[in-house]
């Protein structure tokens, strides 16, 4: 993980995951749309293969809904974008990063869950899409034994 | 092997089963439960869960423990049929609530540090280089612990000869009071690889440790409950994260086998139902030796090729796992849960004198009688029990409150009908480090959702997605419980003296440790020593249960 986070900070150092420039292309959509499907069509897929080569790493049970922390990866040759989507949360398209040929397909973030809801996550390779789900549990708390 | 040595092991938990007869004398019945041969040449001695009970206790084991009906889901006479215990045998008193109060008047008192030492000392006699492993929840679950924030209980752990602890309970008193005592828990060694800090996710404490007793060297993983900052005031710990990190268990296993260890065993807090899940998930553990859960389980369940134990609770048992390890690793092993009985045991004159001491400065207030019980006063079980009865009906009382909730600890002694309640019987329920009590405005919707989230926490079919406490206990209220149901959608029927909960009217509900930061409120061993003083004398209680629905007679409900 120490290796893949270090890769990480050299390929934005490089401009590699050109951050700036999916900024520059905000899909106002697909950020916008209430729905996880209105969002994956605004951002233009159609549908996606479930493959064990996506891979999303999260607490089972959130210890802050405020800030879950997550990490998402994609093994799939080629990969060159990945879509993280909350599918409860009132705007489910939390992130999408763009990765330039040689950047590893890695991304660590922190989102913001108000219930218990599945990630979804979607690889870009080729054209085609590739995804993973994982739930994550929002709990009140308390009265743990 | 493993077959075979399961088998065996099942003969000698109904061996134990048979001891203390008519006419044996206390030594003669102390040979036959602690004369164990040695086997092997690693020998690892395993307590948990002490909840800091320094003194023997009673402790009445659980009546409804709903589940699979697969060990660690067996209560009373299945239990006892389950590992050929026989009925109205010491073990089955140890094991089950059977006949609880007769028994436990019978078979006296268990645990404590004084007789823990004692039979630690003479397991040490007969195996050289013994490791004893703590599981934690060892600093709280006492008015000392509370006072001395966990320091009366280190001294007992040194004294015993601990050598290495992970924790839950213990992280309640604040990383600052943590980072302090690790210090002077030394020369034990505290492991807990699942805790990091929240920015970085480097570790806080160290995740293992390789001794090599014997000249084997053998490698223990330290996890902390995974779930501590949900289900206790994450702001006193602020800048850790857990969670079960079953990724990085591997990672470890991996890491300590490629330096040589020849033996992994995982000191677990996680609970019995995520370590059978989690052992099935990972490659190259011998052993999770458990806690949390609170179960006492006579024999490992074996999964794959590691052993899964859970070592009960409050003292009343130490684990022994022998094992015989070659150049290639584990070629077999014993196991065997031992029950403390102080009768049997005779106290240790260094740590008797420890404790006496560590107690002085509060024994005399901590003797005061408050009230006689005419009741059987436990908590352990799902669902309420008397003890729980007696809290939630002081809190109705002294708040004027319609409802009242209780947290589902699984810690709290007994008492027996006839006995004197004593401040230290009220702390030993209640001596947590938030314990101040709340009034709330809730509406029958907030109220069921409140319930059917902690029904989650203990019903999910995902072990990985409960906490390992039993239900919030309730006082006011009754409802239905269907625990096979999806979340969300297992309470029904709630009812307030008989009429239906109004789902959008104000309820005033009384409570205590609230988990937010910040919240006022008098501690509740104030409001119950005040009541009970009031009371003088407790009249028998019936435990409370909700309506179940759809539970067969298999799912570890007698």
């Amino acid at each position: 993980m120490n290796r893949l986070r270090r890769t990480l900070l050299a390929a934005l150092a490089l401009g590699l995951a050109r951050p700036l420039a999916a900024l520059a292309a905000w899909n106002k959509d697909a950020f916008g749309a209430k729905t996880p499907g209105d969002a994956l069509k605004s951002l233009g897929v159609a549908g996606a293969t479930p493959s064990k080569e996506v891979v999303i790493d999260a607490p089972e049970i959130a210890e802050n809904g405020a800030v879950v922390p997550i990490e998402v990866s994609s093994a799939v040759p080629g990969t060159t974008a990945l879509i993280v989507v909350i599918e409860k949360n009132p705007f489910p398209l939390a992130s999408r990063f763009d990765f330039r040929d040689g950047a590893l397909p890695y991304a660590k973030l922190n989102v913001k869950m108000g219930e218990t809801s599945d990630i979804r996550v979607l690889a870009e390779a080729a054209g085609k899409y590739y995804s993973a789900t994982k739930e994550v549990k929002v709990t009140i708390g308390g009265c743990g034994g | 092997m493993q077959r075979r040595e399961f088998l065996r092991l099942l003969a000698l938990a109904a061996a134990a089963g048979a001891g203390l007869r008519a006419g044996q004398s206390e030594a003669q019945a102390a040979d036959e439960l602690y004369e164990l041969a040695p086997f092997g040449n690693v020998s690892l001695l395993h307590i948990t869960d002490v909840h800091a009970q320094l003194l023997p206790v009673h402790f009445r084991e659980p009546s409804v423990n709903l589940g699979n009906g697969l060990p660690p889901h067996l209560v009373g006479e299945a239990f006892l049929k389950h590992y050929g215990i026989a009925p109205g045998s010491a073990a089955a008193h140890a094991f089950t609530h059977l006949d609880f109060e007769s028994a436990a008047r019978r078979y006296g008192r268990m645990g404590g540090y004084a007789h823990l030492a004692t039979l630690v000392k003479r397991l040490r006699a007969s195996r050289p280089h013994p490791l004893v492993l703590d599981g934690g929840d060892s600093w709280q679950g006492s008015a000392t612990a509370l006072w001395t924030q966990g320091a009366d209980m280190i001294g007992a752990q040194k004294g015993l000869g601990v050598h290495y602890m992970t924790a839950h309970w213990e992280f309640t008193y604040g990383a600052e009071r943590m980072l302090a005592a690790v210090k002077e828990l030394a020369p034990i060694q505290f492991l807990a690889h699942n805790v990091r800090t929240l920015d970085f996710e480097e570790p806080v404490f160290a995740p293992y440790a390789i001794p090599s007793p014997n000249g084997v060297p053998i490698a223990l993983i330290g996890q902390a409950f995974p779930y501590t900052p949900i289900a206790h005031p994450r702001h006193r710990f602020p800048d850790w994260s857990f969670g079960i990190q079953e990724t990085r268990v591997q990672k470890l296993i991996d890491e300590v086998r490629a330096k040589g260890a020849r033996v992994v065993v995982l000191l677990s807090h996680n609970g019995m139902d995520v370590d059978l899940k989690l052992a099935a998930r990972v490659r190259g553990l011998d052993a999770i030796l458990g806690g949390h859960t609170h179960d006492g389980v006579p024999a490992p369940v074996v999964v794959g090729k590691t052993l899964v134990t859970n070592a009960g609770s409050h003292g009343k048992f130490l684990g022994v796992l022998d094992l015989d390890v070659g150049a290639g690793g584990v070629r077999g092993y014993r196991y065997r849960l031992l029950p403390v009985f102080a009768n049997l045991l005779p106290p240790d004159a260094g740590m008797a004198a420890y404790i006496e001491r560590v107690r002085a400065p509060f024994a005399a207030r901590l003797g005061e009688r408050l009230a006689r019980s005419e009741a059987l006063l436990y908590r352990r079980g799902n669902f309420n029990g008397t003890m729980d009865e007696l809290i939630l009906r002081a809190l109705m009382a002294e708040k004027d409150a319609e409802i009242a909730f209780s947290p589902g600890f699984r810690w709290g002694t007994s008492i027996l009908p006839g006995e004197a309640i004593t401040l230290e019987d009220v702390m030993a329920q209640t001596a947590i480090t938030y314990p101040q009590v709340t009034v709330s405005e809730l509406t029958g919707a907030e109220i069921k959702a409140v319930l059917e989230d902690i029904a989650d926490n203990l019903f999910n079919a995902d072990p990985y997605l409960q906490q390992g406490g039993d239900m919030v206990r309730v006082g006011g209220l009754t409802y239905a419980l269907a625990p096979g149901a999806k979340s969300g959608s297992r309470i029904s029927d709630l009812r307030l003296s008989g009429k239906p909960l109004a789902a959008d009217r104000r309820y005033k509900v009384a409570g205590w440790a609230p988990v937010r930061e910040g919240v006022e409120g008098e501690p509740v061993w104030d409001l119950v020593t005040r009541w009970l003083r009031a009371q003088k004398t407790v009249p028998a209680i019936e435990a409370g249960r909700p309506r179940l629905i759809g539970v067969g007679s298999n799912l570890g409900v007698p």
